[in-house]
């Protein structure tokens, strides 16, 4: 490796940014104590304990509220019967207390590191940390600190405690971190994107990194790069700029309302797939969501009853806060099977029994669906939006079972309220009869109508060349939806990945559009590619 | 054995994990700290495991991980049996918001 060469190092994002520093890594402190009485051990052991809560009350005292709840863990196992009772077992047995702690951690480690899943390593990798930290509580003088990173460095280990990057981080000893292990969603992970720390995860080659070496983190790529400092000082302000830029358009459109550039207002909504993912987003950036997919309720082992689907639905309303909400019924089927509902034997699964038409085979599932929407719309402005449909007499029975839930839910004194029941415009049939739909509101689904239009399915990256949503057919048939939308005067929106590139808005705006529901954290280049559009009807 | 307990000192009820993680860590400790609360012996079970587990455990409720939508059994013991059984269902039932 000449000097003026870099060397990248791969492995996963775990948390966003990137940093330049110098590598340090973290040591464990040896252990030697000399094992006492079996009183002793017992008042050591005790001590360590109370010692260790200490501690980490502490640093929960002085951390936010992330870290706080991690650590709150680690206090609460500090007094789990099922673990101290074990410990205080063997040193009454006649086991130092070092050796009764680690052999009952290490079971509960093993037995968690045994599981499958980032979960479960997640928890054996708490566990470690408060194995160690105990541990250290226990050696005799207490005062072997362990070595610790200055202003700048970026970590280098193959794992690392929650308690010990909680500690660091607060003191603003980190600048980020690199592990050879770890995962995304480890307790470390969560830790270092609430506090703002790149760190990249699972990455290869670790060990070539000498302590003290200048590297590069790149949280957003999971990447880590050695070599000369002028080339990684050159290597960052490219990135860094580059994530800048995009950042600076989204944090400068995102909260503002869409114009184009001749003032006129464009609705923007969004697309949602989860309720959990709400939590991090401001209502402010949206006039409402326009597709809440409901497919997620229905990934789970058994199906989804009335009440698991009604506080789902619930979360997303008061999310709103008064925005329509339009939840979508079960768009299964296709690339989406559903264990237990979606037929398996189909040839072509795109064109067959999908969407509505899968809930119209299954009325029980559809009526509890129903249902629970009806409820959530007494709650604020919700529509239901069906999927897949083909011609207009799908609408009319899918809005006979709509009335009928109504009727059952008011009979039975349930507050409850109609929504207002519109199609997603997939099929190119239903995008040439838009018109005699007594729909209250359309929706494009653009993935689809693709995919029907051009001929060219979804999955196939052989014919994803010819798949273009700016195909000139497809774009025909948006311009009739609005047409017949504006004509019937109700909405027509769309709610396809097509809205959500800055790429294509100006097609969108184009054809008439001036509705689009998007990804969430596309808010803010879609806006800016709006508010650069000059011409439109 | 077990059985006659049910018959006679157990109070017992189920509810539905809503939540998309199933129980996970950050509702695990939510539902161990309340079980504290009271001085009856409180245990649940998952529909995964045979095995009823001390709920004031962190780190056995931890491990249950019954999955979203599956129902978690909760059981308790003692004088307070009543109130933590309703407390902990009542937990689960909103979705672990206080």
């Amino acid at each position: 490796m000449s000097s003026a060469a870099v060397r990248e190092l791969h492995g996963l994002p775990a948390s966003g940014g990137i940093v330049a520093g110098k590598c340090f890594r973290p040591m464990n402190a040896a252990l030697s104590r000399k094992q006492g009485t079996v009183d002793e051990e017992s008042t050591a052991f005790e001590r360590a304990v109370a010692e260790s809560i200490r501690q980490i009350a502490e640093l929960a005292s002085n951390s936010d509220e992330l870290g706080a709840e991690i650590l709150e863990f680690q206090e609460l196992l500090l007094g789990d019967d099922e673990i101290l009772g074990p410990v205080r077992k063997r040193i009454s047995a006649g086991m130092s207390a070092d050796s009764a702690w680690s052999e009952v951690l290490k079971i509960e480690i093993d037995d968690y590191a045994s599981s499958d899943g980032e979960y479960m390593a997640a928890r054996a990798s708490d566990l470690a940390d408060l194995r160690d930290r105990v541990l250290n509580a226990m050696m005799a003088n207490g005062s072997g600190r362990t070595p610790e990173p200055t202003l700048g460095d970026v970590i280098v280990a193959d794992d690392i405690g929650p308690s010990v990057l909680i500690d660091w981080a607060d003191r603003n000893l980190a600048a980020g971190i690199a592990l050879g292990a770890g995962s995304a969603t480890a307790h470390s992970a969560i830790v270092a994107r609430s506090k703002g720390l790149p760190m990249a995860v699972g990455i290869s080659g670790l060990e070539q990194i000498r302590s003290g070496a200048t590297m590069l983190l790149d949280g957003d790529a999971g990447t880590v790069t050695v070599g000369s400092q002028a080339r990684l000082s050159e290597i960052r302000d490219t990135r860094m700029a580059k994530v800048e830029e995009a950042r600076r358009i989204e944090a400068e459109f995102a909260a503002k309302p869409a114009r184009t550039a001749s003032g006129k207002p464009i609705n923007v909504l969004l697309n949602v797939e989860d309720p959990d993912d709400l939590e991090k987003l401001n209502p402010e950036i949206c006039g409402g969501i326009g597709l809440f997919r409901t497919e997620f309720l229905f990934m789970g082992e058994c199906l989804p009853s009335e009440e698991v689907q009604y506080s789902a639905y619930r979360r997303v309303v008061e999310w709103a806060d008064g925005r329509p909400v339009t939840i979508r019924t079960l768009d299964a089927g296709g690339d989406k099977p559903v264990a237990g509902l979606t037929v398996e034997s189909e040839t072509n699964p795109f064109l067959g029994v999908r969407g509505l038409r899968l809930s119209l085979a299954n009325l029980g599932q559809f009526r509890m669906q129903l249902r629970a929407i009806s409820r959530a719309a007494a709650l604020g402005p919700v529509k239901a939006m069906l999927p897949m449909v083909t011609v207009p007499s799908e609408f009319a029975e899918a809005e006979k079972r709509l009335d009928e839930a109504l009727s059952e839910l008011e009979a039975e004194g349930t507050a409850c309220a109609k929504p207002a029941l519109g199609i997603m415009v997939e099929t190119p049939a239903a995008a040439l009869t838009a018109a005699d739909w007594p729909a209250k509101f359309y929706s494009i689904g653009s993935n689809d109508l693709v995919q029907y239009v051009t001929a060219c399915a979804r999955d196939n990256p052989r014919v994803a060349g010819l798949a273009d949503p700016a195909n000139p057919a497809v774009l025909e048939l948006m311009r009739r939806t609005v047409k017949a939308g504006k004509a019937r005067g109700v909405e027509v929106s769309i709610c396809g990945e097509m809205a959500s590139n800055p790429k294509h808005v100006h097609s969108l705006l184009d054809v008439g559009l001036d509705t689009l529901s998007i990804t969430p954290s596309y808010a803010g280049r879609v806006k800016h590619a709006i508010s650069r559009f000059g011409g439109g009807p | 054995m077990e059985e006659n307990m049910s018959e006679d000192g157990w109070v017992g009820e189920e509810a539905v994990i809503t939540d998309k993680l199933g129980l996970h860590a950050r509702t695990a400790i939510k539902l161990t700290k309340l079980a504290m609360k009271f001085d009856s012996n409180i245990q649940i079970r998952s529909e995964q495991r045979p095995d009823w587990v001390n709920a004031k455990s962190p780190n056995l409720v931890i491990k249950l991980r019954p999955p979203q939508n599956s129902p978690l059994y909760i059981r308790a013991s003692g004088d307070d049996a009543h109130d933590a059984v309703e407390a902990l269902v009542g937990l689960v039932a909103r979705n672990f918001r206080e």
